[in-house]
């Protein structure tokens, strides 16, 4: 068998199956997206508030989230939630069976919160970098605070946290590859796979390896679109 | 919870000093490849830029634990020529593999680090230079130097912290770091308590780093300071050049 002919669609070669691994990777990466984001959100609007308590937290959360290996934090996830989980059941129930938390969602999990983890210092920088003047005219056309939150600051932050939000995309796509250690059936996991029945590690993970490479630059291409579409009304020089 | 620490910490520790060697090794590997490329990068011939470019594109666009793979399990297809060339005790062994994998990972994310301080040198301080008759490599050492590596410590401060939590995949292809020992005992005990102590290592060797790259950060910029405080001090000064006495009086010179 000729090399690429391992990768190839069907039967013998291992394209479909690498391709069904790349569909799970990159909806684990979608869903975790909005999760991360919302977190990432909520830590940057509890880090910029004047409060000491909700501060606090997230400053540990942050310092925690950044200072752990994203492996053990996924271990974490799926270990000590799985865990939680059954003695909580057992608790209620002494009858009841044994639950397994799936991989997908602990990847969910654990990805979410260290996008959000990242993405909350992101966002915060942008946020302090917002003009004051801006939520003080809101104001004072009568908007609540969520209305200056939705109409005046997201649209700004967004802009300005985008380079750093697209850093972190990628470095969420990346990640990824880790949910394939707790038996996610990811394109890392199906390339394993692979390797187990063709004794073919150098191709299967070379073309893995080109996979994640030519996604990203994808990605980095989009991201330059939309910071250049983002930037559009902003004068430069 | 303490029993578990009581009867595996030695073991943890082993972890702990293998992450670091793990981590030392190829930082400082990275850090004596990545100048001499990120001068390349930046010199004007395409043919020295391009190589680089694709290897830092490569390095930065694909998973760390993809690469490893690679390195680990791809090295075995070429077994019976790695054995030929006399180097299969390198690619057999994990650590090594580790070892350059995280290497040729690191030089990637320095090289695109250092290349940013590289621009950053203003352009006046080298015309100075020139304009002493420097030559090039007394140019470079007196001056492009140390301004890029002060300008760029920060940044190689997270690149080393991302090396030394990037290193717990290793765990993957049986390495036994912090990680690999955690993994370890929590599949004999089945007890959580070892990712919280396993977080706390990590936690603590991390916090030291800052600690010490901050410290680090504050004496390389020793000067910076003094300029900003003799600015804010001395108000009374005129904007001539002045010389201050002990006695903090600006005379005019």
């Amino acid at each position: 068998m000729a090399w690429y002919e391992y990768l190839s669609f069907g039967s013998s070669g291992w394209g479909d199956e690498l391709a069904s691994g790349l569909g799970i990777t990159l909806s684990l990466a979608l869903v975790t997206l909005p999760f991360g984001l919302a977190l990432g959100f909520s830590v940057a609007a509890a880090s910029v508030s004047g409060k000491r308590i909700p501060r606090a937290i997230a400053t540990l959360f942050t310092t925690l989230i950044r200072g752990l290996p994203e492996l053990l934090t996924l271990f974490m996830i799926y270990h000590g939630v799985g865990l939680l989980i059954n003695r909580t059941l057992k608790w209620l129930d002494p009858q009841a069976g044994f639950f397994e938390l799936s991989p997908f969602v602990a990847g969910v999990v654990a990805l979410g919160l260290v996008f959000g983890g990242y993405s909350g210092e992101v966002l915060r920088g942008a946020w302090q970098a917002l003009d004051k003047g801006q939520r003080e005219a809101a104001q004072a056309v009568g908007m609540g605070r969520w209305q200056v939150f939705r109409l005046i600051e997201v649209p700004q932050i967004l802009r300005l946290a985008l380079p750093g939000l697209g850093n972190l995309w990628i470095n969420l796509l990346k990640d990824t590859a880790l949910v394939s250690v707790i038996a996610l059936s990811d394109l890392m996991r199906m390339a394993n796979v692979a390797v187990g029945a063709t004794k073919k590690p150098f191709v299967i993970f070379l073309a893995v390896c080109l996979t994640y490479w030519i996604i990203c630059i994808c990605f980095e291409w989009c991201i330059a679109r939309l910071e250049k579409r983002a930037n559009r009304g902003i004068r430069t020089t | 919870m303490f029993e578990i620490l009581i009867q595996y910490g030695p073991k943890l520790i082993d972890g702990a000093a293998m992450t670091l060697q793990l981590t030392l090794f190829s930082v400082l590997i990275a850090m004596s490849l990545s100048l001499p490329l990120a001068i390349l990068r930046r010199s004007e011939y395409v043919w020295c830029q391009w190589p680089i470019r694709l290897y830092v594109s490569f390095f930065r666009g694909t998973p760390l634990l993809a690469q490893l793979f690679l390195v680990y399990y791809g090295s075995g297809q070429f077994r019976l020529e790695l054995t030929d060339l006399g180097v299969w005790w390198f690619f057999r062994d994990p650590f090594y593999c580790a070892l350059l994998t995280f290497a040729l990972n690191s030089t990637a994310y320095q090289i695109e680090i250092l290349r940013g301080g590289l621009q950053a040198v203003s352009y006046g301080e080298i015309e100075a230079g020139l304009a002493f008759g420097m030559p090039r490599s007394l140019l470079y050492r007196k001056i492009i130097l140390p301004h890029t590596y002060r300008i760029a410590f920060p940044a190689l401060g997270n690149e080393i912290i991302l090396m030394l939590k990037g290193g717990a995949i290793a765990s993957v292809i049986t390495l036994m770091d912090i990680m690999g020992q955690t993994r370890r005992i929590f599949s004999q005990t089945f007890d959580i308590s070892v990712y919280f102590w396993a977080a706390l290592i990590y936690l603590a060797i991390t916090s030291a780093f800052v600690l010490l790259w901050r410290l680090l950060e504050r004496r390389l910029t020793r000067h910076l300071r003094y300029q900003e405080s003799n600015k804010s001090g001395k108000r009374n000064s005129t904007p001539t050049l002045t010389i201050t006495d002990k006695k903090g009086q600006a005379r005019a010179n």
